[in-house]
């Protein structure tokens, strides 16, 4: 059974639908990524898996329980690290780690909570003396320190600088391998297919692809992209003629850059090797999750 | 330790890093009533004033000037301010209710707020020989009272401020009629007959009253305690309306 399901939902504001029939379900144990633009309509979907919003229509459970009506039941083993939230400017970091922990009947160890998020040398200081990285720190320590079965994270590595965001993630991966199940929102693309076992792509309220990472740059115009200095000229009519081309550059020093599936790499080799032309400095690259994203989200739009 | 003792113990020590707030709450209101006492004339009986002395009318002044403090300029700022940094919003996805962060607010604002009024009437009576209160227990319902209307006037401003800005602004615009009717200007007790009157429909008018009764050895009229539960009961009501926890 998923652990987290969510049928049918919409919530409007003033008339327009922000979250407008979204559908899915996470299983236990999986990172399930939320990937979208900005104004998608992904805080409020979270919100409502959290119980901080009420839904207009849809349903959303929470290991079959209905965040709203048994919120009490669902904030015991649901952490949650919400975007934007602040603490008490004058609480230490030690004081707030301490208070979060009494709110739980078995919370985790914050020091070795702490540790991990390389906050030991920061017990003393402030809230509101914190850099913007320190408080995201102390935020991801919060959502974890109930021992949560399920742990929300809306923005995890915002306002993080690349070594913090890469510990954040082991730290993420290590969790999740503890069995716990993880609903990501995020807007970095290297995040979500480091991460994510699953990511739904909403755009305008909508999911608009749910798959693996791999799966949905497989299915994007541009999964693959091969760049080569051909020895001889190639035509723009030709190159054109591939099967699934999407785009055809032509760089500096005579460097093409074609970008479609794996079957316009394989039809171009063919045509290469039928001509004998050499191509110098040949990179067949993946298309990157930044490239599927896009693809997905310009359709709708 | 359970959650809201958790709360109440962080909340306690983060009240004593707001230097400003103990100080206002907690020493001006004797700071104000020493400095008067020191003035030799204010010392000394007068006829206008029943045989009382100006020191003796100000202490029951000082006592609502340090619920006022706490209630109408200390706490409206700090609670808008949970709600506007999401602190109570966060607290809300965990098993502790945000209302615990308020409760811990509310007991501990009414709390230095009693405390500061009890070093009033203890200094008053030491350094200036102001008698305590006649009738204590009338004195103990009056002030208890009057410490819940503070505390509910002041949750009121934070229900209708959006942002901490707005509830300075409101607390401030609040706080000088405030002053008038506990008599911090004049003493309620020699305002003309017509003012004290209409003074006595207000809340802390209500209470200055209750309290020189008490202090006099009587039991306060009904009409003044009414006005002061009335006026608490409605603003409580108006608080727990309008109060928004995002």
């Amino acid at each position: 059974m998923p652990i987290i399901e969510v049928n049918g939902l919409r919530k409007v504001y003033g008339g327009r639908a922000v979250v407008d029939g979204i559908t899915f379900a996470v299983e236990e144990g999986e990172i399930f990524g939320v990937l979208g633009p900005n104004g998608a309509g992904k805080t409020t979907t979270v919100e409502c898996v959290e119980g901080l919003r009420v839904p207009d229509a849809g349903e959303v459970r929470v290991a079959g329980l209905d965040p709203i009506r048994d919120h009490d039941r669902v904030t015991r083993f649901l952490g949650v690290q919400l975007q934007q939230s602040e603490l008490q400017a004058k609480l230490t970091v030690r004081e707030a780690l301490e208070v979060y922990s009494a709110f739980y009947s078995r919370p985790a160890d914050w020091r070795s909570l702490a540790e991990r998020l390389g906050l030991t040398d920061r017990l003393d200081a402030r809230f509101g003396k914190l850099s913007g990285g320190q408080r995201q720190r102390l935020s991801i320590a919060l959502a974890l320190i109930g021992n949560p079965k399920v742990v929300v994270l809306d923005e995890l590595t915002t306002g993080l600088d690349p070594r913090a965001r890469r510990e954040s993630w082991k730290l993420i991966e290590e969790v999740r391998d503890s069995g716990v199940t993880v609903l990501l929102v995020t807007h970095f693309m290297e995040e979500a297919q480091r991460l994510c076992d699953r990511v739904a792509v909403i755009n305008a309220g909508r999911i608009v692809a749910l798959d693996s990472p791999a799966g949905l740059i497989d299915r994007s115009a541009s999964a693959a992209v091969v760049s080569f200095i051909p020895s001889e000229p190639l035509g723009d009519d030709e190159l054109a003629a591939l099967p699934a081309v999407k785009s055809v550059e032509r760089g500096d020093d005579d460097t093409l850059v074609i970008s479609g599936t794996d079957e316009t790499v394989s039809a171009l080799m063919s045509m290469l090797a039928q001509r004998r032309i050499t191509a110098r400095r040949l990179r067949v690259t993946e298309g990157t999750l930044d490239d599927a994203f896009l693809d997905l989200t310009e359709q709708e739009n | 330790m359970s959650a809201s003792t958790a709360v109440l113990k962080s909340e306690a020590r983060l009240f004593g890093r707001e230097l400003g707030a103990v100080f206002w709450i907690g020493a001006f209101p004797t700071a104000l009533m020493v400095i008067l006492g020191l003035i030799p004339a204010f010392r000394e009986t007068s006829p206008d004033l029943d045989g009382r002395r100006v020191i003796d009318l100000y202490v029951p002044v000082s006592v609502l000037l340090a619920l006022i403090m706490a209630g109408v300029q200390a706490m409206p700022a700090v609670l808008t301010g949970y709600r506007e940094r999401g602190i109570l919003r966060r607290m809300s996805t965990t098993p502790a209710r945000p209302a615990t962060l308020l409760i811990a607010q509310i007991v501990l604002q009414g709390a230095a707020a009693l405390s500061s009024a009890l070093l009033v009437l203890v200094v008053g009576r030491l350094a200036f020989g102001v008698d305590l209160p006649g009738q204590p227990a009338g004195y103990a319902v009056a002030l208890i009272l009057a410490t819940l209307g503070a505390i509910a006037l002041g949750a009121v401003i934070s229900a209708v401020s959006p942002t901490v800005k707005a509830s300075t602004t409101i607390s401030t615009i609040v706080f000088f009629p405030m002053m008038f009717a506990a008599g911090v200007y004049v003493p309620v007790q020699v305002m003309p007959d017509g003012l004290q009157r209409v003074i006595e429909f207000t809340p802390f008018g209500a209470a200055s009253q209750a309290l020189d009764q008490a202090m006099a050895g009587d039991w306060p009229d009904v009409s003044h305690l009414g006005v002061l539960a009335l006026w608490t009961v409605l603003l409580v009501g108006a608080a727990a309306r309008w109060f928004k926890w995002e």
